[in-house]
Formats: structure tokens, sequence, C-alpha cells
């Protein structure tokens, strides 16, 4: 979601439902992006509301669709089952979607609350464990997904979020079109791009990327990959198209080679990524 | 429960400092520490030869969740480091009193070892911050 400069103000997912669209934004984001949207709104024959009896699980990972075909119910489990990736389906006020921010296999429901609180209990009970920010930091970081308020924020636009692919014009006139269209025009290449460490280390936001003697970029968010055995990182570079080998990175005062590569670093717990010079 | 090893002397920043019979002191993490770090994934030890003066910066200990400062214990010169962890940094957490330990340094003044934490000090005090 975009200001009128192309500036990010939220990432978040919209799904179609029977009746409109249903939104899932980042909690940090909440409150700027209601006042937004009900702004946005204003002329227009559309009602904007919170839905906070409703309630969102993710489970994700290699068993995550036999074991919610066991925990759901029959109806709820032949409605998974007849969906291909990023499709939802509704069902009332319920959703089930093939979406997640792990790059993993799985689903995410969103129901009421008691019933989104039986079908956790009924996961556990399969054996299916809760994970925390920790993990769900890694498996973003690996599957190559920003983070909000890391990776993006109000100050940059798509393009220089990785996030190009996500922009489609086709005459719609949304808010930031005309900018994006502008810095297309204008050229420049500020890109986000994946690092991994070559050497023992983790890489931290904050740390300096060089080149050539000169800083060209810092990472935006970095961690110790479990699937890799090694630190990978997001990083913001200035003149990605003149990005030369060998990169390094400032970690502690102490410049440590560093590889820039694509993204993602990981699909289904295998490395995927490539040298990107 | 955190082993606390009753023939050492802690800090009140989690090192444990252990002297020898020749003299030289042995510096490690505690127990307690390499449990709140988390995985060790990298260890930056300094070079043999170099002075570090009491509570000085003299290396660092990096988790998954973040980097740690370890702080020289007393004054004095480094004579040895545990290379070792530079490719089994995870031996930090499974062995943090005996094959975990960081660096042996030749102390200034021997005796100012006494004034750091006795064990039962060290106890009170992990206690405190778990509380």
């Amino acid at each position: 979601m975009l200001d009128e400069r192309g500036g990010i103000i939220d990432d978040l997912m919209v799904y179609r439902g029977p009746d409109g669209y249903r939104l899932v934004v980042n909690c940090g984001t909440r409150e700027k992006d209601l006042v937004w949207l009900q702004t946005a709104a204003a002329g227009f024959d559309v009602l904007v509301e919170e839905a906070p009896h409703l309630a969102i699980l993710a489970v994700q990972g290699p068993k995550a669709m036999d074991l919610l075909g066991t925990a759901l119910t029959p109806h709820q489990a032949h409605a998974l089952a007849e969906l291909k990736p990023f499709e939802c389906a509704f069902s009332g006020q319920d959703m089930i979607a093939r979406t997640g921010y792990t790059g993993e296999l799985g689903a995410e429901l969103i129901l009421a609350a008691d019933a989104a609180c039986a079908l956790w209990d009924r996961l556990r009970a399969l054996g299916v464990k809760p994970a925390g920010l920790g993990a769900r930091d890694t498996l973003r970081l690996e599957a190559g997904l920003n983070l909000y308020g890391s990776d993006m924020d109000e100050q940059v636009t798509p393009s220089a979020c990785n996030l190009s692919w996500t922009v489609v014009h086709n005459g719609r006139d949304f808010i930031g079109e005309k900018a994006l269209l502008a810095e297309k025009e204008a050229g420049g290449d500020r890109r986000l791009i994946g690092v991994v460490m070559t050497d023992r280390g983790v890489l931290r936001a904050g740390y300096p990327i060089v080149s050539g003697g000169r800083e060209v970029g810092v990472i935006t968010s970095g961690a110790f990959s479990p699937s890799l055995q090694r630190g990978i990182g997001f990083a913001r570079i200035e003149g990605a198209n003149e990005l030369k080998a060998p990169l390094l990175a400032v970690i502690r005062g102490r410049e440590m080679p560093v590889l820039g590569v694509t993204l993602p670093f990981v699909r289904r717990g295998k490395a995927c990524f490539k040298p990107l010079v | 429960m955190a082993e606390v090893r009753d023939d050492v002397r802690y800090l009140a920043t989690h090192e444990w400092v252990k002297l020898e019979a020749d003299g030289s002191v042995v510096v490690g993490i505690s127990d307690h520490a390499q449990d709140a770090l988390g995985d060790v994934v990298f260890v930056e030890l300094p070079e043999i030869g170099t002075s570090f003066v009491q509570g000085s910066e003299m290396a660092v200990v990096e988790s998954v969740k973040a980097a740690s400062d370890i702080y020289a214990p007393v004054s004095g010169v480094v004579v040895a480091c545990n290379s070792a962890l530079e490719d089994a940094p995870e031996t930090v957490n499974d062995s943090p009193y005996d094959a975990g330990w960081f660096v042996r340094l030749t102390p200034d003044d021997p005796s100012s070892i006494e004034s750091l934490l006795s064990p039962d000090a060290y106890q009170a005090l992990c206690d405190d911050e778990t509380r």
C-alpha cells in the first residue's frame, strides 16, 4: 500500500471473498493503515471495517497440509485440498488460504476466535509446535520475504525493496502509480539484494556493505540461517547495476567477505540462491 | 538449573576466571551465560601477546540472538587462545567451563582475582536475574 510518493505505507495481503475484500495488515501499522484506508475510501461507495472477532492461524511446514487435513472439519479439509498456492476459500466469515510468510507448504486460516482456539488445540494434540518470532524471522528471511519497518518503510519505493514484481500498471491509476512511473523513467538502481557470509559470523541490520573501497549499501535485515548454517541478510544497495565483486560487510570494524546473491536463499529447505556478480 | 562451578571466580558480566598452578588465569563464560545467549555461532578471540586492562573488551561471543563482549577479568597479557572455537563455536554451549574456554592470560597481579565474585555471590546474582 503506497502513498503518493510511492513510499510503502504497509505490506499486506488482500483476499477476495464473496462480500468484498479481506485485508490482513501488519499489527504495528494497524492504526496508520485504518486511517489511510478510511481517508482514501471517502467519496467511494465502500465500507472499511475492522474484524476484531476474527483470529488468524498460520500452519506451515512440510507436514502442514496433511495435519490440517486431519484437524479441520471435512468441509474445511475438502476446501483446502482444492486450493492451489495463493488461492483462498471463504465459508461465511471463515477463510482458508494457501498463503504464508515462511516460504513453506501450508495455509493461513481466519476463523472466529473460539473456533481458532479449538483448532489450535487440535493441532497441538497432533504434535504441531507453536513457533515464536525468532523462528518466523529466520524462515521469512530464508524465503526472501521482507519485514516492514526493517526492509521497507515510507522512505522507499517497491523497486528498492525487491518488490517490483508486485506492482502491475494496468490503468487503475492507483495511489503512488505516477511516482513509480516517474521513477522508472528516471532510471536509478537502488535495489534490495541477498547477502551471504562466506566466513563464520552473523549479519545484522545497520552493517555497511563496501565494494571497491567505498560504502555501497547497508544490511536491512540479517540472521544466522538454520538451513544454510551461515549468516544471511538483505542489503539495500545504491548503484546495483554497477555492483562488482568482491563485496565486504563491515562487522564491528572488521571487513568480512560476503556474496551478493539472488533471493530467495532457500526453497523447501534447499539452498537456491545464485551469485549476482 | 545452570551450573555454577566452585573452583573459579566470576564477573557480574558472567565470565568465569580460573587461577592455574602456573600462575596464569583461564577465562570463559558461565553456564548461565551460554544458556542465555543461545546457540553460539562465532567467537572472536584476541591476538596472543595483547595486553588488556581489567574490565576492557577482550573477546566477542556471537550467538544467533546477539553479539556480546567478553571483558578481561584481570589486567594481563594474552598467552593462549582456544582456537578450536573457530571451527566449533558450539563447544561454548556444550562445555562452557572446560573445552569451551576462551583465553589464557598472564595476570599483572594474580591476587586481583580474589576481589572477583565468589561462586556463592555469583549464584546469588544469577538467582536475582532469574527472579
